[in-house]
């Protein structure tokens, strides 16, 4: 494999503590090494940025209701669709966009790692069929299972071992990553035509609180040694006044330690956290509750979020959480998706339109601002769109220049159309903090690295780490003061190393890579009872038999299994 | 106003993408600079010069261009997509997306379109001297958002799911339609001189039909509500006002609901 070294480049590295020195980095065989021979190509990054690749933590990227989007949407993918010079193949879609747009506008973007936050279990096939046609970016998928019968059922009785068993048995059936959350109960709950509003509310007939299970699955979670911990969409999402509810979702965390050999450090991970700090009881005198959620945020170590920022654009908003889907319908009008996944979880899509003109868009792009802006630690706040929730991930670039340059979000906040309503409900006209490129590789590379239980390979640029390595026409000596400089700067990764092969260069993909496919695999005892009830489940319930349920091989040829321990436990 | 004519010379063996045919694109730019522009046949790129001659300069701005087009262009699509001023005269008929989301300007075509032609229409004049397919002035495949403004006259037949999901703007079809016209209608005027088949103004919320001719089959959503004279489109006559859909959610205004209305000339 060939030999790079990356020359006179600013190095921005949260691993090893580098802030911007100059900084030779070399590589081999797919790795960051010490040295490498004379015979090394040269790559000059004089007056650039260097970079790991980023991480995505949480985005919608593959599996059937993405699917479902693109179907329901041919209107999302009518322009732009033109087939670009070079090896790339048609682009098609905006906020869902095809799986080779989604491999090569992250790779464009310097991303080499997407976690797909929501994977039906039963569906898992479709997921990982998605998965393997996004070309360069490695990718892993979240399991949903706040709302799973087996779940509740045994946590309505505390047994935690039987639940890190059938945990354990469905991450090997749907090569899943770790433990996804969504509305928990919730979901369950609008099968009765109801809702868990607050983590206190029993689901019907399972009678269970979302409370319980959060608790039980975050100890079942850290039994197990996962490399990531509990990944929670709270309940009462998007909703004036549900700050509270995310606050004390939040308090579950305390007392939790984390357990595992990846380095995490979370035992909570919450998502999208802009969703879930509002003050206000209705539309109308709708708030920020920014401040009160980070606080608590900034003083309790054991959970990490991510920002779900408002992009002002049109999207598609796609979520396991099926009543507020439903609920947002009732809202805007337009066209929704439904589907129930048997004992599993839910989903629904519908397309919104976050209009700048509309004061609580514009609130809303203040509040997931505000979180990033707010966050003590970057290595515990992660920067997304919860793609396509929020807006398309496509639009990273453009969420960095407003954290990045009050100058930039100040011109965006003043001139919406009612300035004077939103700077009055919100905290952002205040907030003069500017991330900086070392935050940035925080909150985008070291820190999702650390959570996600990757940091052995990813995020950093140490030697023995993966070369995944974005170099951006960035100098920082004379950081762009102009929104769309720095937009395209980070739109256009003047290189971009994948696992050592240049996959970006001067914004243009020239290598499909080799991506791979991550997933857990977690040893437990065995037990007996777990795998009767699966047996039994199935007879009973499930539309497919226990032998077509799992992921074969051949859906994931380019896997990448991590293996956990828990038989000692 | 600067003429810019284009002549084809070579019809597309499939279908030639003419997004850079209109006046905006035009703009500013010589015969010569026009030649070298874009086309998408398929996945291929290749010029217009390829396909059409070209004589004539554009005007500096959109509104200052005219473009003439002479020849076969029943295998061009979009010309004067997006259109925001100026004029575009086309001798010939012409394939799908002619005319769509234009928002000003004077578009003619003396001949027939094909489907998909004036969708999502913001503005301007656009006439058809011919027959219109399907889809007519309606909302894009999925969209919910059909043709919102200026003027669109047919002066021959038109096809069915005419003006789905209309807004605003004015509709005047000449002669007859197929089945669906206005399904999903939240504002706007159509004016229709023939006859419709079945289904006219389907989960309409607001804005009016006219109909001079007569309908197959009318939707059970509609109640007659009275008689009135009215001048339309030149023509003054007694029609019967049917307000509807009453089977579509409508919003209210002052505390009084708003209706859709469908007028039938006597």
């Amino acid at each position: 494999m060939s030999e790079y070294i990356i020359k006179n480049g600013h190095v921005f590295d949260p691993v090893q503590g580098i802030k911007g020195d100059k900084k030779d980095i070399a590589v081999k065989d797919g790795k960051i090494v010490e040295k490498v021979s004379s015979s090394a190509k040269v790559i000059d990054a004089k007056d650039k940025t260097v970079m790991a690749g980023a991480l995505e933590v949480h985005a919608h990227v593959a599996g059937p209701k993405v699917n479902a989007g693109r179907w329901y949407r041919p209107e999302d993918k009518h322009f732009d669709s033109h087939k670009k010079p070079g090896i790339t193949r048609i682009e098609g879609g905006k906020s869902i966009p095809t799986v080779f747009k989604t491999g090569y506008e992250y790779a464009r973007m310097g991303f080499t790692f997407a976690m797909e936050a929501a994977m039906p279990p039963l569906y898992a096939r479709h997921v990982h069929e998605e998965i393997h046609d996004t070309p360069i970016i490695d990718e892993a998928a979240l399991p949903v299972l706040g709302n799973n019968w087996f779940i509740m059922e045994y946590l309505k009785n505390n047994e935690v071992e039987n639940t890190a068993a059938y945990i354990s048995w469905l991450m090997r059936q749907t090569k899943g990553y770790g433990v996804k959350v969504v509305n928990p109960g919730g979901t369950e709950a609008w099968a009765w035509g109801l809702n868990c509003l607050t983590i206190h509310d029993p689901v019907p007939y399972f009678d269970i609180t979302p409370a319980e299970i959060m608790t039980g699955l975050m100890t079942a979670n850290e039994y197990l040694g996962l490399p990531h911990s509990m990944h929670v969409h709270q309940n009462d999402l998007g909703n004036p006044g549900n700050y509270k509810t995310t606050i004390e979702t939040l308090q579950l965390a305390e007392g939790v330690k984390p357990k595992n050999t990846f380095g995490r450090e979370q035992v909570m991970h919450s998502t999208h956290l802009q969703f879930h700090s509002y003050k206000g009881t209705n539309w109308g005198d709708f708030e920020s509750a920014a401040k009160e959620v980070m606080d608590y945020v900034n003083k309790q170590k054991n959970i990490t979020i991510d920002t779900g920022n408002v992009t002002l654009d049109e999207t598609t908003t796609m979520t396991a959480d099926g009543p507020f889907e439903h609920h947002l319908h009732g809202l805007n009008h337009l066209k929704w998706f439904n589907v129930d996944v048997e004992l599993e979880t839910a989903a629904g899509v519908v397309p919104y339109i976050y209009d700048p003109n509309i004061s609580v868009c514009a609130k809303q792009w203040c509040i997931g601002l505000e979180i990033a802006l707010m966050a003590k630690d970057p290595m515990r706040c992660f920067i997304t769109t919860d793609h396509p929730n929020a807006g398309p991930f496509t639009r990273y670039p453009r969420v960095y220049s407003w954290l990045m340059s009050k100058k930039v979000r100040d011109e965006r906040l003043n001139t919406f159309k009612n300035a004077d309503k939103v700077i009055g409900a919100t905290y952002l006209a205040n907030i003069d903090r500017e991330i900086t490129l070392y935050e940035l590789a925080q909150m985008t590379r070291a820190g999702p690295a650390k959570c996600l239980g990757l940091m052995k390979d990813y995020g950093g640029l140490k030697a023995g780490m993966n070369a995944d390595i974005a170099i951006y026409d960035i100098n920082p000596d004379k950081f762009p003061s102009d929104g769309p400089a720095i937009e395209k700067a980070f739109g256009n990764a003047a290189y971009l190393f994948k696992d050592g092969r240049i996959c970006v260069e001067g914004g243009k993909v020239v290598d499909m890579g080799q991506k791979k496919t991550f997933w857990v695999d977690a040893k437990v005892p065995e037990n007996k009872q777990v795998m009767h009830d699966v047996r039994e489940k199935f007879l009973r319930y499930y539309s497919v038999n226990e032998n077509n349920y799992p992921v074969p091989e051949s859906y994931a040829p380019h896997q990448h299994i991590i293996t956990v321990d828990a038989t000692k436990a | 106003m600067e003429t810019v004519t284009l002549t084809v010379k070579q019809v597309p063996d499939l279908y030639l993408e003419c997004e850079n045919v209109n006046p905006d694109a035009f703009a500013g730019k010589t015969a010569e600079q026009i030649a070298k522009m874009g086309a998408y046949q398929g996945k291929e790129i290749s010029t217009l010069g390829e396909f059409f001659t070209i004589a004539g300069n554009a005007g500096a701005t959109a509104a200052d261009t005219k473009i003439v087009i002479n020849g076969d262009c029943t295998k061009m699509k979009y010309i004067g997509a997006k259109m925001t001023a100026g004029e575009v005269v086309v001798n010939s008929a012409c394939d799908m997306y002619t005319g769509s989301w234009m928002k000003g300007g004077k578009l003619t075509v003396n001949g027939d379109v094909h489907s998909f032609c004036a969708l999502a229409m913001a503005g301007g004049e656009f006439t058809i001297n011919g027959n219109a397919g399907n889809y007519l002035g309606a909302a894009y495949r999925g969209d919910w958002r059909g043709m919102s403004g200026g003027v669109l006259r047919v002066k021959g037949n038109a096809g069915s799911d005419v003006a789905s999901f209309m807004t605003g703007g004015t509709m005047i079809i000449d002669g007859d339609v197929d089945i669906h016209l206005g399904t999903h209608m939240e504002g706007g005027k159509i004016i229709l001189k023939g006859n419709a088949n079945r289904r006219v103004g389907g989960q309409l919320v607001k804005g009016e039909i006219y109909v001079f001719g007569k309908i197959n089959v009318m939707m059970p959503g509609y109640k007659p509500s009275g008689e009135v004279d009215l001048e339309v489109d030149g023509t003054k006559a007694t029609f019967i006002d049917y307000t509807g859909d009453l089977g579509e959610r409508h919003p209210k205004r002052k505390g009084a609901t708003v209706y859709g209305h469908l007028f039938m000339k006597k």
